[in-house]
């Protein structure tokens, strides 16, 4: 694959980002309300809005099938997530935790559990206090993506770091 | 209440996967547990006979629901009344046992119905039509109108137990969750029905996503996984006034995957840590906890035996997933599945001598059971996503969750015979998952 290639690649993930908001869930989503202001009050312009943070730094990492490890592309992400919660303090996260179809319902939850624990102890490493990150699994409950193909399950096998604000004591 | 015919003598062949019709024209009507070829039992429930204006409907409803039953166990097969030769006129007169015959009906069932206000009775009688007597004495049940399926059911699993020497299953209900919406926008809720689709009822509402219920050995309870406080936790429901509680919800973890103790007193479930997923017990009077597993591997899905003695669960330790039996006390942990592939949600029979479970091989999903000590493993489904079986009241029939693949897929529920024949669809309103099969009725 081409560097042109995959910068395309990864606009357009970004774009799928942007439009994919947590809080389509409306009241189930841990993390729902951040959504929502994140969408109405902000502009992806402002590197303090939440919205830069879902778009330009990245709000998600991806995993292979049955694991929680973090690839580099993954922990470039994550460095971004750090320093950006780093300086804006107002917000807290919760990481949400995803696995695709292919398994029964309690072991993605576990396995959503595993993946939302490998981001927060990776933010964690990267200086983000413990007390501002919580963690959440919805296991294959929730997925992006809904072909039953592995171009949408490769999206689906994911961690969401969930912006919230206001929570910070 | 009632009384069973004393001398059928059913060999219950614990190996046995088969069924077949005895063809018997000497000996007492039945259906033995045999490893033969299944040959559906021929029999007749001509319309109750109504023993007033009011029950006319109900009469011919409930004969009918009476041979969904019966005939929807693959073991016996019901001949039309096209075929019939002469009539049922009143629920005391002879039966003309010569017209049956000529039909092949080895069975005969017979009854009525009255209806005064609200009160319901049904009278019924089995007869063996070969053998030119009654198979056992005739029954009779009393209820409400809204209760009439209810007394067909019972009638029906009656009639099954005379015949096969089992017990039946029909009086039975099903907690699951009902779900809606596409597949990126799934609404669940708790749902309960009789065991064949019936008077569907909703115990929650979809705001919040709800997994997983299961039954208490009596079946006036219910636990599940809510995502009501933005975390799964575990709630215990009482069924009749629809009243939960959460059971656990220790702040930074994950519990799911319940399940009762035989004796109702205690839940075994999944809790998460940090990451890592264990098997616990918790007394629900007390709210005391006992950890079962402490290793840094996934363990879920535990389910007790019916003794009460062990727990089977699911582990990835090895490094695939596989089913493993520990103490009911926690412990040494025993792998019981061999094959290749991943096991998941495994089940004790209410027998004692099976598990039920999910099992994931080359790109197919798959119920399967396996004795407990993990021989003697068969498949008896496949396709592109099933999971989640539960045991019918009698150890006979498993039903369990199957989902279609791509963009407009939608989960259903199905059951199948332990021996891997008669797969059917239970129809519900909706999309329908993980159903927990209630113990039968008192």
């Amino acid at each position: 694959m081409t560097y042109l290639a995959k910068s395309i690649l990864l606009v357009a993930g970004l774009a799928l980002a942007a439009c994919s908001n947590a809080d389509r869930f409306g009241n189930n989503g841990a993390g729902a309300g951040a959504g929502g202001d994140a969408a109405s009050a902000d502009s992806a312009s402002d590197p303090k809005s939440p919205l830069y943070f879902q778009e330009a730094i990245g709000d998600r990492v991806y995993f292979e099938v049955d694991r929680q490890t973090l690839d580099d592309e993954a922990k470039q992400v994550l460095d971004g997530q750090a320093s950006w919660l780093t300086e804006n303090t107002d917000y807290d996260v919760v990481i949400e935790g995803h696995a695709d179809e292919q398994g029964t319902r309690e072991y993605n939850l576990a396995l959503g559990a595993r993946r939302a624990s490998a981001v927060r102890e990776y933010l964690e490493s990267r200086g983000v206090s413990s007390d501002r990150l919580k963690t959440v699994s919805y296991g294959k409950e929730r997925p992006i993506e809904i072909c039953s193909e592995e171009s949408c399950y490769a999206k689906n096998r994911r961690a969401v770091t969930v912006l919230a604000s206001g929570l910070t004591g | 209440m009632m009384r069973l015919l004393g001398n059928l003598m059913m060999m219950l062949v614990a190996a046995g996967l088969w069924m077949s019709a005895a063809q018997a024209q000497d000996g007492p009507l039945r259906i033995e547990i045999t490893d033969g070829v299944m040959e559906p039992l021929p029999y007749a429930v001509p319309d109750f006979i109504p023993e007033n204006g009011a029950a006319e409907e109900m009469a011919e409803n409930v004969a009918r629901v009476v041979a969904a039953d019966l005939s929807g166990t693959g073991l016996f097969r019901e001949i039309e009344e096209d075929a019939y030769i002469s009539r049922i006129t009143s629920f005391s007169s002879p039966v003309e046992f010569a017209d049956w015959r000529a039909i092949n009906a080895q069975a005969l069932i017979t009854g009525s119905v009255a209806v005064e206000g609200e009160d319901v009775t049904v009278k019924f009688r089995i007869w063996d039509v070969f053998a030119g007597q009654e198979l056992g004495e005739g029954l009779q049940f009393a209820g409400t109108r809204s209760g009439w399926r209810r007394m067909a059911h019972k009638v029906a699993d009656e009639v099954y137990s005379r015949i096969t020497g089992e017990s039946g299953y029909f009086d039975s209900r099903v907690v699951f969750v009902s779900e809606t919406g596409p597949k990126d926008d799934r609404r669940k809720r708790l749902a309960l029905m009789d065991y064949d689709g019936a008077n569907v009822q909703y115990l929650t509402d979809s705001t919040s996503l709800v997994l997983a219920p299961r039954f208490s050995p009596t079946g006036d309870r219910v636990l599940y996984t809510s995502f009501e406080s933005g975390f799964p936790r575990i709630y215990i429901m009482d069924v009749a006034d629809v009243d939960r509680r959460v059971l656990q919800s220790q702040e930074g973890t994950m519990s799911f995957a319940p399940r009762f103790s035989p004796d109702g007193q205690q839940v075994v479930f999944s809790l998460e840590t940090g990451g890592n997923t264990d098997i616990y017990l918790m007394d629900i009077s007390s709210g005391e906890e006992t950890r079962l597993t402490r290793a840094p591997s996934i363990e879920t899905a535990p389910s007790f035996s019916p003794d009460g003695d062990q727990i089977v669960f699911e582990s990835d330790r090895s490094g695939s997933r596989q089913l493993y039996v520990m103490p009911a006390t926690g412990g040494d942990a025993q792998r019981i599945s061999q094959g290749s592939g991943n096991y998941g949600t495994p089940v004790w029979s209410p027998r004692g001598d099976m598990i039920a479970f999910t099992k994931q091989s080359k790109g197919r999903f798959h119920i399967g059971v396996m004795k407990t000590d993990g021989s003697a493993e068969r498949l008896l489904t496949a396709s592109f996503l099933e999971e989640g079986p539960t045991w019918s009241p009698n150890g006979r029939v498993i039903m369990f969750t199957r989902e279609t693949q791509g963009a407009q897929g939608q989960a259903g529920l199905y059951t199948v015979d332990i021996t891997g024949r008669n797969l059917k669809q239970v129809r519900t309103p909706d999309g329908a998952s993980d159903p927990s099969w209630s113990p039968l009725q008192e």
